[in-house]
């Protein structure tokens, strides 16, 4: 296969579809007015962002004034976390979120740590899933909010978020769960899971990237994080990002539309791409479950070297993927995610994320597979841990 | 991230391997940084003939270890006890300011090495 360059990291983004792209650009240039404003030019801008809302609140079953957008991810997580903290916290400071929650959850939780609220813990077992028996036993009278993410960034797994609501209502805690990795990947019902707040993104289902949305249940008092606009129903300040949002609910209807035929196109390459990695690569192990797991995540963790210099050696190849190892993240931290689901120091910080698209081939997936052998053999004849091992034949 | 020099040096590493009956090896770093380097040397009239690595870690910390084991080659063991991580980094063209603790291990791998031959040499 010609060396081109491979994109294995759709779990950090997408491209945009050209269904988005197109929908959007009307919306930069002829179609500017600010939705804000009472004339015509804003009306036009208001009548998109209600039709995208509309859009993502049928596929969530939500009601569309249920639905705030936001700059992504990162800001809905911090405005759940921060405005229920807020808003409720005359009935109690306590708040349990997950160890396996993105940084805008685990950072924001020790910021209201120094407030004075009560951060806890929920376990998770070696594959990622939360512990339910010692979650029940860790909430009580004043818990306010338990926090979990539907599915991992990092190692795939999903995560029982029906049953983790259950047991935040039974002591009187709202729910909220971090969807960015799940919405447009999987079937996402808010009536049904149970949740009362739940985390939206657009740049990873093929939207454009500054855009997201925060479900937050109808009745579900919240605080503001960004005040001094009346925009999003008062609840959120900032001129509405409308080519973003048009853009977004484009994106988000597309991966609906397609939900069961990506799933299972996406699945199958990676499902092809794990069996071939654990039968042809020596010393190398899954992190995350088969089953309960995001089609696209493939999660490894190899022996005896290290992850961002098998992120390199694959750049070099052409195969971009990601590292959950210090280095390449900028701190000498390993994983927190694969630390909580107890792998070794060593093992957590040789570990890469591959995580496909549907865009991407089996070519794509064999070359890969191809490289990493070599890779890694590359790498283990450097390593002074490799050694020990005595004379180990590759495959 | 990384400058040319870095990736160049990290695609084609210098010095890997492990001297047979070296005349001294230094190992520091561990698996729980992230960090392992071990360089061993081959030492003769105080000067250092060969010198390997044996490295699991960055991108980062394989240029510096392939850079300093060339740099130290022909030095004598005092010379060689003056080269800083500074040095390292500077032959390297750079390094991004979170990979300079790569740079440092290399330094006290060599010294360590250093350590190891002047111990046996005073057996």
């Amino acid at each position: 296969m010609e060396k081109k360059a491979i994109y294995f990291d759709h779990a950090a983004t997408t491209p945009v579809c050209q269904e988005a792209l197109q929908k959007m650009i009307p919306y930069f240039t002829d179609v500017f007015g600010n939705p804000n404003s009472q004339h015509a030019f804003g009306r036009e801008s208001a009548k998109a962002v209600d039709e995208a809302r509309d859009e993502i609140a049928s596929i969530i079953n939500a009601k569309p004034s249920e639905v705030y957008f936001t700059s992504g991810g990162t800001e809905s997580d911090n405005w759940a976390l921060r405005g229920i903290a807020h808003a409720h916290k005359d009935k109690g400071n306590h708040i349990v979120i997950s160890p396996i929650e993105h940084a805008a959850m685990l950072v924001t939780a020790k910021a209201l740590e120094k407030e004075g609220f009560k951060i806890d813990y929920m376990k998770v077992d070696s594959q990622g899933f939360v512990d339910l028996q010692h979650l029940k036993s860790i909430v009580g009278e004043g818990t306010i909010l338990v926090g979990c993410m539907m599915a991992n960034n990092e190692v795939g797994t999903i995560e029982p978020i029906k049953e983790i609501a259950e047991i935040a209502h039974s002591v009187g805690a709202y729910c909220f769960t971090d969807a960015v990795q799940a919405a447009g990947v999987l079937k996402l019902d808010v009536k049904e899971l149970g949740v009362d707040l739940m985390s939206m993104s657009s740049h990873k289902i093929y939207g454009p990237k500054g855009v997201g949305a925060l479900y937050v249940r109808n009745g579900v008092k919240i605080g503001s994080i960004l005040t001094g606009g009346h925009q999003e129903r008062m609840k959120r300040g900032g001129t509405t990002n409308v080519p973003a949002i048009v853009g977004f609910g484009e994106a988000f209807k597309i991966a609906n539309r397609d939900l069961d035929k990506n799933f299972e196109y996406v699945s199958s390459l990676r499902d092809h791409f794990i069996d071939r990695v654990l039968n042809e690569v020596p010393f190398v192990k899954l992190n995350g479950p088969r089953q309960n797991r995001l089609p696209a995540n493939a999660d490894f963790s190899f022996e005896f070297i290290e992850g961002e210099s098998i992120l390199f050696s694959l750049d070099l190849a052409g195969i971009c993927v990601s590292s959950g190892s210090a280095c390449s993240s900028g701190s000498l931290e390993p994983s927190h995610v694969l630390l909580a689901l107890g792998l070794e120091e060593a093992l957590a910080h040789g570990s890469i994320r591959f995580s496909f698209g549907k865009h991407n081939t089996m070519e794509e997936v064999d070359y890969a597979v191809e490289t990493i052998k070599s890779a890694v053999q590359r790498l283990r004849d450097m390593s002074p841990l490799f050694k020990a091992q005595g004379d180990i034949k590759y495959v | 991230m990384y400058n040319e020099k870095v990736m160049e040096a990290f695609k084609n590493p210098k010095n890997v391997g492990e001297i047979e009956n070296a005349s001294g090896v230094g190992t520091v770093g561990n698996a729980s940084c992230g960090d392992i380097m071990q360089i061993s040397l081959k030492i003769e009239n105080d000067i250092i003939l060969d010198a390997k690595f044996k490295t699991f870690g960055c991108a980062a910390a394989i240029a510096t270890s392939s850079t300093a084991t060339d740099m130290i080659i022909g030095m004598t063991v005092d010379e060689a006890l003056q080269v800083t991580n500074k040095k390292v980094v500077e032959c390297l063209g750079g390094l991004p300011s979170q990979k300079i603790h790569c740079s440092v291990l290399a330094e006290e791998a060599i010294k360590k090495a250093i350590e190891d031959y002047k111990s046996k040499q005073a057996k």
